[in-house]
């Protein structure tokens, strides 16, 4: 048996919307922020995912994505640390496809059904780029989604997969390119999406003996809305069947998109409801869920319907161009950045990517970073470790550099403490300029603080003003 | 502690300070020359006189080297200091050590930076190991606004009073500066050209931050029965403090980021050295470590020279200006004499040397006999602090 325990989701904060006009789509996208990638992304629909669940339980992670940072360099390892995940689990990233999402999900059904594991997370995330205000640029968005896939039913039992393999060149991208490539549009849509989409979908309900009339919902991707809607008429879904694709409001969002739209359709589900999700790309993977009686509470999460109205707008087209790099800028005259010391980055690994701090257990009082001596009694190595990630904080005093040259000027520093104590002089991210005050409440978000020397991707936590749509249990 | 330190161990007999600035035509060797031949023939000693030397220093040189091959003296004994800000102050405080102990009986005392010749704004980078680089990317006018931000909030002042009292502080040390030849920037502001200024790190503005500078200056000292064969003016040093803090700032959730720690208890030390229980009426004048218009406010307060909270209204009142009744930075301090970190604790001394000699000209302070050193080095929740007090002859 396999279900989904749980699941959660993330669409970045800021939102690229009357640039759009004039492409012939009007609507907005969802851009990730400068320091955000796929598995900063991932991490967020993670913890959303695991919030107020004990993640010692979590004995697999899968990381899905066409837009991993490295090449070699496994995502799904980073994000168990930011999750907090133990050591001894099984991770691994499925990538360089769309359909990657729901692969990882039936690789991880299959690991639960063998008893290889028990509750495997499945995270997807997707940050990828078309060339400048291409027709894919209009429709392509980022976000992430997650799903615990347990050993039970939980709030979804997993009936059944129908997966199909079939050689398609529609979109491609070498490794040494930016930007993605497609080939004729009539062509991948007739003879790749519409044809591959709907075998896999009159596979699947084949197998489990099932009418398009039985399904409540079906969540699929697309390369546009207009695919879209052809697609729901090619599989003979009426319009209540087809779960909102978000077109206009987020986007596609690669491997990612799938998952988000099943997140979308659980939140809305009934009990006894079936689901089909499809992923596409190369094939097409279909799988149906049922929704159990446990639906019938919907876990606080901010998922999908918490997230797409926490949103702010970015300033110009030009502003996305230069989060991606894409638009050069004079550098400030400020010292380059040092190497990074990975042998450094491996001795502080907890503090940096876990983000531990330490708890004395003589006086009881938080610091971070972890100290061997106590700041406030001096007792030696009688400290536990205090994850400082999942809670929250209030800004205690702040600055605002126009002078440093970071992409986000001013870059606003702050000292935070945290609920249940603790201090940290930190960067604040997806942050308006006059929102900024003592006493904001913030919250922690996991972000890349840029490319160093040999590549290295560094990520460490940014704090943010606490994001609405924020379960109240969280 | 035992007794009173070091006061009234050590007497200076001779200062030198090179012009501070944009120094394109003089490299760290040259500045040292330039400000080591002023103390020099102030003192009336040479080179050979020179028994040991310590050199402060904080991104220009690691070794005693760079003293030894511009002066050149030959195999002496030189210690290369380096405490950020507070590097100056703290080799003369070693130097101190060098004389009270009896080891040597006349010493030299330089500090020297080069701070022009990164092509940065601001400092460069003081990196020594390859860390994580996780820390915030925020040079120091943003760790310093972190104090202006929470002192704002602490006291209830709006921030456009807060900016308006900085800028005070501004024009104050502008117009201090003014009169000095030897100052980076001589010339005088408004109030409302301070205010106007671009913004660098909210709330400090363009002028609420100190110069970039190149520079050197250069101490001579001896014991006080040796001082005596050489001039009837020289100065006594009354005490020396140096407090050093552990990054408490964000270590600990308690730190209020609106004192700093460090500069009470560096000055506790000078101050009971020096016998001082009032230092508001005790002392004549002071040359503070004015990185940031913030850190003299704050400062104020930390020495004792205006009640918690209330620095504002001594602000206001013109308490230091050179005409109140504790005139603070004569010389036009860090933001207009200049800044370069390495110089900076003995360029202070300099101002306080030359004023209790009574030869500060135009800005001559009157019937000074008491004068105080403050030079800070860090950012706020985490400083090296030195603080020197001295005093003219009985």
């Amino acid at each position: 048996m396999a279900g989904i325990a749980s699941y959660g989701a993330y669409i970045p904060k800021y939102r690229l919307t009357k640039e759009t006009v004039g492409w012939g789509f009007p609507g907005e996208k969802a851009v990730a922020n400068f320091d955000e990638d796929s598995i900063t992304m991932a991490v967020a629909a993670g913890a959303d995912c695991l919030g107020g669940m004990d993640r010692s339980r979590v004995d697999g992670l899968i990381f899905a994505t066409t837009t991993s940072p490295y090449a070699e360099q496994q995502g799904a390892a980073t994000i168990a640390e930011a999750l907090d995940l133990r050591h001894d689990i099984f991770t691994t990233d499925i990538t360089n496809v769309l359909r990657a999402g729901t692969s990882a999900i039936r690789a991880a059904a299959d690991a639960v059904k063998s008893r290889s594991a028990k509750n495997v997370l499945v995270v997807a995330a997707d940050q990828r780029m078309a060339p400048p205000k291409s027709g894919a640029d209009r429709t392509m968005g980022d976000g992430a989604a997650a799903l615990l896939i347990s050993s039970s039913k939980g709030l979804a039992q997993i009936d059944g997969f129908h997966s199909t393999s079939e050689h398609m060149l529609d979109v491609w991208r070498s490794a040494d390119d930016a930007f993605i490539h497609s080939g004729e549009d009539r062509f991948i849509a007739d003879e790749g999406y519409h044809r591959i989409l709907k075998e896999a979908v009159n596979g699947l309900l084949e197998k489990q003996g099932l009418k398009p009339a039985d399904v409540a919902r079906v969540a699929y991707a697309s390369t546009d809305p207009r695919r879209h809607a052809d697609m729901a008429r090619h599989l003979g879904l009426a319009p209540e069947q087809v779960q909102d694709p978000l077109y206009g409001r987020v986007g596609s969002t690669g491997t990612a998109f799938p998952l988000m739209l099943l997140v979308g359709a659980l939140e809305q589900a009934a009990p006894g409801d079936r689901i089909v999700v499809v992923g596409y790309g190369d094939g097409a993977d279909a799988i149906i869920f049922q929704a159990t009686d446990a639906l019938a509470k919907k876990p606080a999460r901010r998922g999908i319907s918490g997230h797409l109205d926490s949103r702010d707008t970015i300033a110009d087209y030009d502003q996305m161009l230069q989060w991606r790099q894409l638009l050069a800028k004079e550098p400030a005259r400020r010292p380059p950045p040092q190497p990074m010391s990975v042998q450094a980055a491996y001795r502080d690994r907890d503090q940096n990517l876990r983000l531990y701090g330490m708890k004395c257990s003589a006086c009881g009082r938080v610091q971070y970073p972890p100290q061997r001596v106590c700041t406030f009694c001096r007792s030696k190595d009688e400290a536990v470790p205090w994850r400082l990630a999942d809670r929250r904080g209030e800004i205690f005093t702040y600055s605002m550099d126009y002078v440093g040259g970071t992409p986000d000027v001013p870059l606003v520093i702050a000292v935070i403490n945290f609920e249940g104590g603790g201090r940290m002089l930190v960067m604040l991210t997806d942050r308006k300029v006059d929102e900024v005050r003592i006493g904001l409440p913030v919250e922690m978000t996991f972000r890349s603080l840029g490319t160093f020397s040999e590549g290295i991707h560094n990520y460490y936590w940014k704090a943010m003003p606490l994001r609405e749509g924020a379960p109240s249990t969280a | 502690m035992a007794g009173n330190g070091i006061s009234d161990q050590v007497a200076i007999i001779g200062m030198g300070c090179s012009k501070f600035g944009e120094r394109w035509d003089m490299g760290p060797d040259d500045l040292l020359v330039e400000a080591a031949y002023e103390a020099f023939e102030d003192a009336g000693v040479e080179a050979k006189d020179i028994e040991a030397a310590w050199l402060g220093t904080y991104v220009t040189a690691f070794t005693g080297q760079l003293l030894a091959q511009a002066l050149k003296l030959e195999y002496i004994p030189i210690s290369r200091v380096e405490n950020m800000c507070a590097t100056a102050t703290d080799a003369f405080r070693n130097a101190c050590f060098g004389i009270a102990s009896g080891q040597y009986d006349i010493v030299m005392v330089a500090g020297v930076e080069k701070l022009k010749d990164t092509g940065f704004t601001g400092l460069g980078s003081s990196v020594i190991l390859p860390n994580t680089n996780v820390m915030p990317p925020a040079p120091p006018p943003a760790q310093f606004a972190l104090a202006a931000t929470r002192y704002f909030h602490h006291y209830g002042i709006e921030p456009d009073q807060g900016r308006n009292t900085l800028a005070q502080i501004s024009v104050k040390n502008h117009h201090n500066g003014s009169m000095h030849p030897k100052a980076h920037f001589q010339r005088e502001i408004t109030v409302e050209q301070a205010l106007r200024a671009p913004m660098i790190a909210w709330p400090l503005g363009l002028f609420d931050c100190c110069g970039v500078s190149d520079g050197a200056a250069v101490a001579i000292i001896t014991t006080p029965e040796i001082a005596r064969t050489f001039r009837d003016d020289y100065i006594l040093v009354k005490g020396m403090g140096l407090a050093i803090g552990g990054k408490q700032g964000t270590l600990r959730d308690d730190f209020d980021f609106v004192h700093f720690p460090e500069t009470v208890a560096a000055a506790k030390q000078a101050y009971e050295q020096a016998g001082i229980s009032d230092p508001r009426k005790q002392i004549s004048m002071a040359e503070v470590h004015d990185c940031f218009t913030i850190t003299e406010l704050i400062i104020y307060e930390d020495l004792g020279f205006s009640p918690r909270g209330r620095a504002s209204e001594d602000v206001e009142a013109g308490t230091f200006t050179l005409e109140g009744e504790l005139p603070v930075n004569t010389d036009g301090g860090l933001k207009c004499f200049g800044h370069p970190i390495g110089a900076s604790g003995i360029r202070m001394m300099y101002e306080v040397y030359k004023q209790l000699q009574g030869k500060a000209g135009p800005r001559q302070v009157k019937n000074a006999d008491l004068g105080l050193v403050h030079n800070l080095g860090g950012t706020p929740g985490s400083f090296s602090v030195g603080v020197g007090v001295f005093g003219t002859r009985d």
